[in-house]
């Protein structure tokens, strides 16, 4: 299966959404964007970062230092409820967009 | 408030920096590991895993760099950065650093410390409710040449029921005498209508004020009181309420005490420093029981506007009022008298001709700032062409353009803010010694202060002078041609021809702004001058006046003093006694019209209606004169010149015809070319009888330090009545112990007079000079920092010339060039640029000149001589400037030059 670059701006997006299932360090984000898309999505592991340190400087997600499963400190990134709404609010905007997008495709 | 939290966020992150990349390059190392362990678990070897893991995850430098981008806000560490660098840079230069500091700790420090008198006279609101509707009204009779005449009873009752105003009161300022303390004294006491007070919107610390309904005829017997009056009369007696204070002889109760440092509104110390006040309704015994329309006798009013009223508004309505008034009454108001009613802003009112000559040092002192600006623009272009190479190499490893710009402005205000910071350091300690500068008659001295206004207005003003003078250097480097530079700085520094002619340009506004304020200085030194040295007409010299006032009771029959058969032995015995004092050579009494320059034209003593028996009008149209009323003495003692007939003699009493003496100007106003001798006049509507002129005195500059020629008429103290008077004593007086020895005598004549106001002549004399003196000396010392800083410039840029063409002098010497040629052609530079510099200060200097034109005396502002002299002395400061950076490069020694070219 070929992969596809990620739209400019949609990693926040999914970003948000992993984390809205629950806490979880930057790999873990890692590979829940690689398991559900089946490893369709072209991402640098590494630029994940910036985007997490972009959305806790605006509040949107929180992040600390725990314990890990394997007994070891990792750093946990959490959804703020600012994040939560920031996600609402991206989400309607991509269903919107995306709507757009396939009707055009259909019908133009 | 997400963004408030970001920038707290953001701003925390700036200073939890070391933790922060510790944090970011464990969480990365982590994520690293996870995947190593991953691959060897899949059977990769160590290494093969360790290179996949790392090509999957990318570049860790350049995310670590990334990600810290997204943290903070990069312009802001970009800024410290700058900051830290702009500080470094001005350690590395102390020397440099301190000169531009110091220019501009001097030039902010100087425009702050005006700007505070400004605001704390002009600008600050005065301390009464809705000030901006409180207005002075003023009459003025243009036709007879009279302003601020003063208006009547029935016309200030008009204008209460105008519908425009809210309240009006007359403000009647008087002198009284206090009886009944350890000695009499006098106090200063404003006669105003029972609304005052409401009008003002103030209220007494304690008691009440006047009922502002209150129509009741006279006086009423009620007062309020000062805070200091109370204190040193009262000791601050809690009881005050209801204690009665005799003045004049009349008993009056205290009812109110008005807070410490409660001050009227006024133009004069002694309008501000009211101590008693008096309600009236201004009409019925002791004053008239039908006040006369044409008699103004209430010297000024106050009021304040209905609501919603703008001044303009009101002013226009008011127009209208006095078009029907005139129309109703054209007997009181002669078409030719023109009489007319304005209205002041308060705050304008009360700030008169200080306005303009605050702006006028506004003015100047912005000008000194200007100057100063681009004195340091100069030097930050000096340095920036050694700096040069700095930049290119900066712009080489990959700094756009902006971020160099941004570099030099930062480094620019980094300059200014520390010039600000030591302007407003100096301000503060400088503040009681400069205050001290400033003329007791400004109002609302006591206003001024340094607070968030003035600190604010500094640091505008600092930053305003930072971007000016940043922006020339800063300009210059956005235009720098890389190659060329890092090419030819490889070759020893030589600034571009470009730099060197903004340089110049630079040097000649310099100039010219200097010359403009030099311009504005000498004309209003010259003024000075010529007013000190004109002819008085007088001689204050060995003169004192001692000041002191009869009673006038409300009740007439227990005035003492009420007529002058009533008064003259008390001045016969004054004299007497006065000319047994040591020192006194001579002694005369008059009132205190005739201390020249001492008195109040305006308020206390304005020009009277005089009546002339050749143009008899009893009307309105009566012209205004200057009256005095003196012993015959005071002549032959103030030195006063007769040019036709006789002055007074004892013989002139009140059992003889009445007589006076008026001034040339009077006789040439209403007589010329006639002789005015023996014509008749009336001096005084009350007067029965003609007084005929018997003298004439030469013009002198009593009423007006600037106008000798405003008419004047002298009465004799013998044949008229007045109460507030002034002993004249001449001779080798000690004014340290003779106002006690005079005070002595008076009241041993009379023990209920107080004596006060006790002053050289001499100093009066000086003393109407000292608005004039401070705006001058400023003005001056203004001029003077600017011709210094302008020398400054023009040295900084030929010396920076010479040492650039060093190698070209040496080349020259060693091909026979004498030394004078290599002078000549130093000096000739220097002589351009002066020359352009005052050909262009010239042109501003009369395009500005109608901006001083009104504080001249004697001397037009285009004045040939003065606008000469002055572009030769700056000229002359030019090539001095030069002469320095000219000798040394005379003395170039060709071998040293080209070698070390």
């Amino acid at each position: 299966m070929d992969k596809i670059d990620l739209l400019q701006g949609t990693l926040d997006m999914l970003i948000l959404r992993v984390l809205a299932r629950g806490d979880m360090h930057g790999h873990g984000i890692a590979d829940r964007l690689a398991q559900v898309s089946r490893s369709a999505l072209q991402l640098g592991e590494g630029s994940l970062y910036p985007a997490l340190y972009r959305m806790e400087a605006k509040g949107w997600i929180r992040a600390s230092w725990a314990q890990s499963d394997n007994n070891r400190k990792a750093k946990y990134y959490a959804l703020t409820r600012a994040g939560r709404k920031q996600l609402e609010i991206e989400q309607q905007d991509w269903g919107r967009l995306s709507a757009v997008i396939a009707e055009i495709l259909q019908n133009a | 408030m997400t963004w408030l939290r970001q920038i707290l966020f953001r701003v925390a992150s700036l200073f939890r920096r070391r933790n922060l990349e510790a944090d970011m390059a464990e969480e990365m190392r982590q994520h690293l590991e996870i995947r190593i362990q991953e691959r060897i678990d899949a059977g990769l070897s160590p290494r093969e895993a360790r290179s996949a893991a790392q090509r999957e995850f990318g570049n860790i430098a350049q995310i670590q760099e990334q990600s810290r981008d997204e943290r903070h806000f990069l312009w802001l560490e970009q800024f410290v950065q700058d900051l830290r660098q702009g500080m470094r840079a001005l350690g590395r230069n102390r020397g440099f650093s301190a000169v531009i500091v110091l220019t501009l700790a001097f030039g902010i420090g100087a425009n702050t410390a005006i700007f505070s008198v400004v605001q704390g006279v002009l600008l600050r609101p005065l301390p009464f409710a809705h000030p901006e509707q409180l207005v002075i009204i003023q009459d003025d009779l243009p036709g007879v040449g009279a302003r601020d005449a003063g208006l009547s009873e029935p016309e200030w009752q008009d204008l209460q029921r105008s519908g425009i105003f809210e309240y009006v009161s007359p403000t009647w300022y008087d002198d009284n005498n206090v009886t009944g303390g350890s000695r009499p004294s006098r106090v200063s006491l404003l006669m105003v209508a029972p609304n005052y007070f409401s009008l003002l919107g103030v209220t007494p610390q304690l008691g009440r004020t006047f009922n502002p309904e209150d129509h009741s005829p006279g006086i009423t017997a009620e007062l309020v009181i000062s805070d200091g009056l109370w204190k040193r009369e009262f000791g601050g007696r809690p009881d005050i309420l209801g204690k009665s204070l005799r003045m004049d002889t009349d008993l009056y109760r205290v009812v109110g005490v008005m807070p410490a440092g409660y001050h009227d509104p006024g133009r004069t110390r002694r309008d501000r420093n009211i101590e008693v006040w008096a309600s009236s309704s201004f009409y019925g015994a002791p004053l008239a029981d039908h006040p006369l329309r044409n008699r103004r006798n209430l010297p000024t009013a106050i009021a304040r506007l209905k609501p919603g009223l703008s001044v303009a508004t009101a002013q226009s309505q008011v127009d209208a009022l006095v078009a029907s008034l005139q129309k109703q009454f054209p007997g009181d108001y002669p078409r030719q008298s023109a009489w007319t009613v304005r209205l002041v802003p308060l705050q304008e009112g009360v700030t008169g001709n200080v306005r303009q000559s605050l702006f006028l040092l506004l003015g100047a002192v912005g000008l000194v700032l200007l100057i100063g600006c681009v004195n340091v623009a100069n030097l930050m272009l000096a340095r920036a062409s050694s700096r040069s190479r700095e930049m290119s190499i900066r712009q080489a490893l990959g700094a756009g353009r902006t971020r160099l710009l941004r570099q030099l402005l930062t480094e620019s205000l980094l300059l200014s803010l520390l010039g600000g910071v030591a302007g407003v350091a100096l301000l503060a300690f400088l503040r009681d010694f400069l205050l001290r500068l400033v003329p007791e008659e400004l109002p609302q001295l006591n206003e001024i202060s340094i607070d968030w206004g003035v600190l604010l207005f500094a640091l505008g003003v600092s930053l305003i002078a930072g971007a000016i003078f940043g922006l020339a250097p800063a300009l210059q480097a956005g235009r720098l041609d890389l190659v060329h530079m890092l090419k030819r700085e490889g070759r020893g520094s030589s600034a571009s021809r470009e730099q060197v002619r903004t340089r110049r340009i630079l040097v000649v506004i310099e100039l010219a702004l200097s010359l403009v304020l030099m311009i504005a200085a000498s004309l209003l030194v010259r003024s000075f001058w010529d007013l000190l040295h004109a002819p008085l007409g007088y001689d204050p010299d060995r003169v004192m006046t001692i000041r002191t006032r009869l009673p006038f009771p409300n009740d007439p029959t227990t005035d003492a003093y009420a007529t002058v058969a009533q008064q003259a032995p008390f001045f016969r015995e004054i004299l007497r006694r006065s000319r047994t004092l040591p020192g006194v050579e001579a002694a005369a009494v008059g009132d205190f019209g005739a201390i020249p320059l001492g008195h109040d034209r305006t308020n206390q003593n304005p020009p009277l209606p005089v009546i002339l028996e050749d143009r008899v009008s009893e009307g309105g149209d009566a012209p205004l004169v200057d009256q005095s009323i003196v012993t015959p003495e005071y002549f032959s003692l103030m030195g006063m010149k007769l040019l036709r007939g006789r002055w007074f003699t004892d013989f002139d009493n009140d059992h003889a015809p009445g007589v006076a003496v008026i001034n040339e100007a009077m006789a040439r106003a209403f007589w010329p070319g006639e002789n005015a001798l023996g014509k008749r006049l009336k001096l005084s509507r009350k007067a029965t009888d003609w007084a005929t002129v018997v003298g004439i005195v030469a013009d002198a500059r009593t009423e007006s330090i600037e106008d000798p020629g405003i008419p004047q008429a002298y009465v004799s103290l013998y044949q008229m009545v007045a109460h507030h008077l002034a002993i004249f004593l001449r001779g080798d007086l000690d004014p340290g112990s003779l106002p006690d020895a005079l005070r002595d005598q008076v009241q041993a004549v009379d023990a209920t007079l107080p004596v006060f106001g006790a002053q050289l002549l001499d100093e009066t004399v000086s003393a109407s000079l000292t608005a004039r003196r401070f705006s001058m000396g400023m003005v001056a010392l203004f001029a003077l920092t600017a011709l210094f800083v302008a020398g400054l410039g023009i040295y900084g840029v030929i010396s920076f010339v010479v040492g650039e063409r060093t190698h070209e002098f040496g080349i020259r010497v060693a091909l026979g060039a004498q030394p004078g040629d290599i002078t000549w052609m130093i000096l000739r530079q220097g002589l351009d640029l002066a020359l352009a510099g005052t050909a262009v200060g010239l042109v501003g200097a009369l395009l500005v000149s109608n901006l001083f034109a009104g504080f001249l005396f004697g001397v037009k502002p285009t004045d040939p001589l003065t606008l000469a002299g002055v572009a030769i002395v700056l000229v002359g400061v030019a090539l001095g400037a030069c002469y320095i950076p000219a000798r040394r490069a005379r003395s170039t020694d060709p071998i040293v030059a080209l070698r070390a070219g």
